[in-house]
This record gives C-alpha cells, structure tokens and sequence, in this order.
C-alpha cells in the first residue's frame, strides 16, 4: 500500500455508548489505514461494533450518550476539530453512507427526483435544470431503466433493489472521495446482491473512490476487497490483504466465520459449522481474549490475559490470538480442515 | 354545569384518550405515513372514503359555505339582530300564527333563528379553525423542536405541556380570555380587542399542548429513522431536515388531531358563551344563541335545539373525519 496515498488514518478509536446498565464499549481502540481508491472489507457478525465504527468515522453519532476518542484523519484533516458547520460541508462531499436497509434509508414522502438534488442543492452550486439533470444522469449511472419516469415516483413505488440503486446514488451524488458501505445488500434478494455490489465496484473504480464495506460474509468482500479487517466484541481481531487472510488466516474466529459459509466443494447436505454462543456483553467484555469464552482452542491463558495484534509472516497480515490456528496453506490439501492449535505463540 | 358543558368534557376526554392512544404506540403512527403517501400519490393505489366520510365532508362544506355567503351578504336573510316582535318564541312548526318567512322561526327576542345561526356559523367556525390554526402552528412548532432535538429542549418543552395539560381545559380557557381582556384593555384603551381575537388566542393557547404532544411523539420516532440519518449523512441542515425529511411524516398524526380539535374548540365555546365570556351579543354565534336563550329551553325548546343540533352535527363530522384519518394511519399499520 503506499504511504502518501492515505486518504483515512484512524488511531486507536473508542466509541462508548452511557446505557441504564452501564458503558457499552462498542468500539474498543480499532486503529486502520486506507488510501484513495482502495477497499477495506470490515466483517464480523451482528454486534461487533462494525456499523458503530463506521458511524463514528462519519462522525454520525447520536448526539447524546455517545462518547467517542482517538484520532481520525482524513486526508490529514482531524474529523474530531472540525465545527458541526464544516463538518455538513464535510458529509457528502468527502465521505458518504449507503445504508443497510433500503426500504427506511428513503423517505417515504418525497420523490426520487427530489432526494437526488437535495443532495446535489446542499453542495454544489447548481440551478434547478442542472442539478436535474445530474440526478437523471445519476440514475442512469447506477443503471435504473427509465430514470425521467423514476424521479417522478415515491420509494414504495420501487423494488428493493431499485431502491438500494437510488441510496447508492444519493450517496454518490456530490463525488464522495470515500464511500462507507453498510451491510449494502444484506436487506436485498440474493439475485440482486450481486448486481449491487458489482455497481459499487464499477462506481469505485470509475471515480476512484475509497470504500469501506461493512458486511458480515467473507463471501461479499472475498473478491472485491483490498484489505479485510475482522472484527469481534469492538476490536479488530485479524487483519489482512485479502488474498493473505485467505490463506494465511491465524485466527480461530476468522476461521469458525469462513467455515460457517456453505461451500461448493463440500458434499452436498453436509453440515454448516457455526460458531457457539453469542457475542460477549459489551458492558463487561470476558477478561483475556474476548472470543475464549466461544473459541474451540481456549487455553488458560486466552481466559487471563488478551493477546496483542501481532504481525503474522506476510506483510500487513495481522492477527490477535496465543494459540493461533495453522493457516491453511500450511494444512494437508486433504482431510479434515480444523487445525489443532500449535501451542506456539507468535 | 348545563347540557352542553357536559358535551365539552365528552369531547375533551376523547380528544385527550384518542391523544394517548395516538402518542403510546408512537411507533405505529409513525409506520401509517407510507400508507398515506400511497393514498397522495397518483399512481399509489387508492383507497376509497366510505359514505359516512362524504357526508361528514359534504355536511362541513355546507356549513362553511353558507356560513361565507351570510357572511358576505349573498343570501336572502333577514338581519339577524332585527326584532319582530309578533313572532317571538314562536318555533318552526307553531300551530298559531305561524312565523311568516320565518323557516327556523324566532328567538325570545322575535329574531329570526335561521339568520341568527347563519351569521353564527361564521363566529363559531372563525373561533374554533383560528384557536386549531394558533394552536397548530406554535404546537407544531414546539412540538417539532422538542421531537428533533431531545434532551433538555424536550425536557423543558415536555413539562411545559403537561403543566398545561394538567390545568382542566375550561378552566384554562376561562383565565387566559379574562387575562387577555384584562392587558387587552389596557394597552387599547377603550374598547379593547375583538372578542373573537381574545377566544381564538385563548383557545389556541389551551390547544398547543395537545398538538404539540403529538408532533412532539411523531417527530420523535421519525427522526431515528434511517432516511433522516442519511439526509444528515449527506450534510443537511437541521431545519431542512425537520421540514423536508420530518414534517411531511408528521403531518398526517397532526392533522387528524387538529381535526378533532376543531370540534372541541367549537363546543369550548359553547361552554364559554354559557358561562358568559365567549362571543358578545349581539353578534350571534352558535354557543352564545344557546348561553343567552337557554332560560326559554321548556317553552321554546326550538331557540335552543337549533343550534345544538348544528354543533352536534359538524362536531360529529369533525370527529368522524379525524377518525378517517387516523384508520387510514391504522389500516397501512396492519398490512404490513
């Protein structure tokens, strides 16, 4: 990755949330890197804090009970410093959200036409016909048939992915330079999926934007990611270039995440493995590494004391864990997949 | 306290239970808004009102037609405040001497009634729709703010409401005209404001709570949602997003109350005409036609159950409307 290019240096980010029972550390010091043009692919399942990171790089969070700390610089400007005035100037036109659920990310009673330019109004300094016409052209960049006709029409009057298809260009209406992706297909037909994340590839490369897919299926950032980052109980648990993480992986819970996807070479009615348990209370996060408590290889010392993000052999590989797994380039090409731990520590 | 001010606590318990139902399940009033979008838009498909909606709706453009044109002096109406003195008390159907021209007959004064309630329905509608238009606009503004922003603006904004909610309406009402008369007075010198002025702030100002609590309820659960996170995303001010994104969700739970508010501001009133503060007489109105005769009720029954039966019948078209609205909210509820 080269180093001047960085677009997004986030350090050591903490984001808590003041709950009845107590502080819930949803992001607990995530630390990444990303530069112009690249894609991060953030995966973890449901509550490990990867829409929280998202929104706290925004700067998205509710404004009260939320506490957030650390460092995040884009193109080395401090997100934290600037006045809520700059920082509407800053949405939009830098950084951008498609959400996960297309169905509540529009509003029910305003046209198509009309959310466009509302976007396109805030920013730039267009009339009326000419902030039109980007819209129309918009609409036709994400591919929807007919887009005069669309921009008359409400949300319900479109399918789910339709509608995922004007989110996408509402988000990309003012030329974001980084593009946040929050679970963008999980809410759309698995037929659709596909088309949608192959148009935000295409919009990516055509604008040299940055993205940060937020998922929780390895499948959905396997071939479209630079980097993958994975997440549990609000810290990054392994990190990688995806090619590396694939084979290289170290870490049983990015492990137990790739083996609960079905596979095509496996006999068919086999088994899914999935992973025991849920995710830990954010409240009291377990002592010691926090997936022990679900980990098939949980030693003593996994339940005392949490291991650091250590460097795995490629370059950029990360991961964090005493015991980590053989990685399955060094397993047999044959028999069962499940390592044994080798008791070594990195 | 007589007849009618009975009907005014009716009211003003409907409205208030129909404000709890409204505000608990803030969720669901919120959820109603793409079902009325679908009923807006053109292409949406349509659902059609049932018979009982036209006829509250034709009975309420009746009244307010025929109220204008008395007003203007286009229909052949007698002058309400003249007095002939032959036919005092004599009603519609009297078997002596029979009011001539008289179609409603004549009040304790032999004035003619159907004048009298004609150029009152311009009273009585200019007073309640005013008191719902102030009571509207500040509560919905209030109640928008406190909705949006949370915290210590709601917390104030929502206390505010309550003590005033917890204040009984009439009693409320009753206070706030004679304070009104009172600084009316002073700063105009002699005669002070219109009286009509004075109920429609007075009536206005006790119905900014309750609308106020109901946008406030609205506007809550629509600001969490999702597309209102995206306008900010794509960096909104927050007062186009309270009246691009918010408003137009809020609207429909605000008009269904302000509805009903109608109604009850129509029977306030009455109420406050009975116990002598509402519109002055002569100036008729249809509280005050009731407040002024109502000593006449076992003679000429007629004086007093013309009126009543006119604010019976718009107060339950106003009800049945803003039920109309609120079913539809219900109805997209259900069938999703």
């Amino acid at each position: 990755m080269e180093r001047d290019d960085t677009l997004l240096q986030v350090t050591d980010l903490h984001t808590s949330f003041a709950t009845g029972r107590g502080t819930v550390r949803a992001v607990d010091g995530v630390s990444l890197t990303l530069a112009a043009g690249r894609t991060l692919g953030i995966v973890g399942e449901s509550g490990s804090g990867k829409t929280v990171l998202a929104r706290s790089i925004m700067g998205l969070l509710p404004k009260r009970g939320a506490t957030r700390t650390g460092s995040i610089r884009f193109e080395g400007q401090e997100i934290g410093e600037l006045s809520p005035k700059d920082l509407r100037d800053f949405w939009g036109r830098q950084m951008a959200m498609i959400f996960q659920d297309p169905m509540t990310s529009l509003n029910p009673v305003m046209k198509i036409g009309k959310q466009i330019t509302e976007a396109i109004h805030e920013h730039l300094e267009v009339d009326r016909s000419h902030a039109r016409e980007m819209a129309v052209a918009l609409l036709r960049s994400v591919r929807i048939p007919e887009p005069e006709r669309r921009m008359k029409e409400y949300p319900h009057q479109l399918s789910g992915g339709m509608r995922q298809r004007v989110c996408i260009a509402v988000a990309l209406a003012c030329g974001p330079a980084l593009l946040f992706a929050d679970e963008p297909t999980t809410a759309l037909d698995v037929t659709v999926q596909a088309q949608v994340l192959e148009l935000i590839a295409q919009q990516q490369r055509e604008r040299h934007m940055a993205t940060i897919m937020i998922t929780h299926d390895l499948g959905v950032v396997a071939g479209r990611a630079d980097e993958i980052a994975v997440m549990y109980a609000g810290r990054i648990v392994e990190r990688a270039p995806t090619a590396v993480l694939f084979s290289e992986l170290r870490m049983p819970y990015t492990q137990a995440l790739l083996s609960s996807i079905p596979r095509l070479d496996q006999p068919s009615h086999a088994r899914l493995s999935t992973i025991p348990g849920r995710p830990p209370n954010l409240i009291t996060p377990p002592p010691g590494c926090r997936f022990a408590p679900r980990c098939a290889f949980a030693q003593d010392r996994c339940r005392t004391e949490e291991p650091p993000l250590v460097a795995g052999d490629a370059p950029g590989h990360e991961y964090r864990c005493w015991f980590p797994v053989d990685p399955p380039s060094r397993r047999p090409a044959t028999g069962t997949p499940v390592g044994a731990p080798n008791g070594g520590e990195a | 306290m007589p007849g009618p001010g009975e009907g005014t606590e009716a009211t003003t318990s409907d409205l208030s239970r129909f404000a709890e139902d409204t505000l608990s399940p803030g969720l669901a009033v919120g959820q109603g808004q793409l079902y009325m979008t679908a009923v807006m838009s053109e292409t949406g498909r349509r659902r059609r009102l049932g018979v009982g909606a036209w006829i509250a709706i034709g009975w309420l453009v009746l009244i307010v037609i025929l109220a204008v044109l008395a007003q203007l002096g286009a229909l052949p109406l007698k002058d309400p405040n003249r007095s002939y003195a032959m036919c005092a008390r004599l009603g519609p159907f009297a078997k002596e001497g029979t009011a001539p021209g008289h179609l409603l007959g004549c009040d304790t004064n032999g004035r003619d009634m159907l004048a009298r309630l004609l150029y009152g329905a311009w009273a009585s509608l200019l007073v309640s729709i005013g008191a719902v238009i102030v009571g509207f606009v500040f509560g919905g503004v209030l109640g928008m703010l406190a909705g949006y922003f949370g915290g210590k603006v709601d917390t104030v904004l929502t206390a505010v409401f309550n003590v005033f909610l917890s204040i009984p309406a009439v009693i409320l009402a009753l206070a706030l005209v004679a304070f009104l008369q009172g600084s009316a007075g002073e700063t105009g010198g002699s005669s002070g404001a219109d009286p009509k002025i004075i109920l429609i702030l007075a009536l206005g100002i006790v119905s900014i709570p309750l609308l106020g609590r109901i946008t406030r309820a609205s506007a809550l659960t629509w600001s969490e949602r999702e597309f209102v996170l995206s306008a900010k995303a794509q960096g909104a001010k927050p007062l186009r997003i309270m009246v691009r994104e918010v408003l137009p969700n809020v609207l429909p739970a605000m008009l269904s109350i302000a509805l009903l508010g109608v109604a009850v501001a129509m029977v306030a009133e009455g109420t406050l005409s009975i116990l002598g503060v509402g519109v002055k007489p002569p100036t008729p109105s249809w509280g005050n036609i009731i407040g002024s005769q109502r000593s006449s009720l076992q003679e000429s029954p007629h004086i007093i159950f013309e009126p009543a039966l006119l604010i019976f019948f718009t107060v339950l078209s106003l009800n049945f409307l803003g039920d109309v609205v609120r079913a539809r909210l219900d109805v997209r509820e259900s069938s999703v």
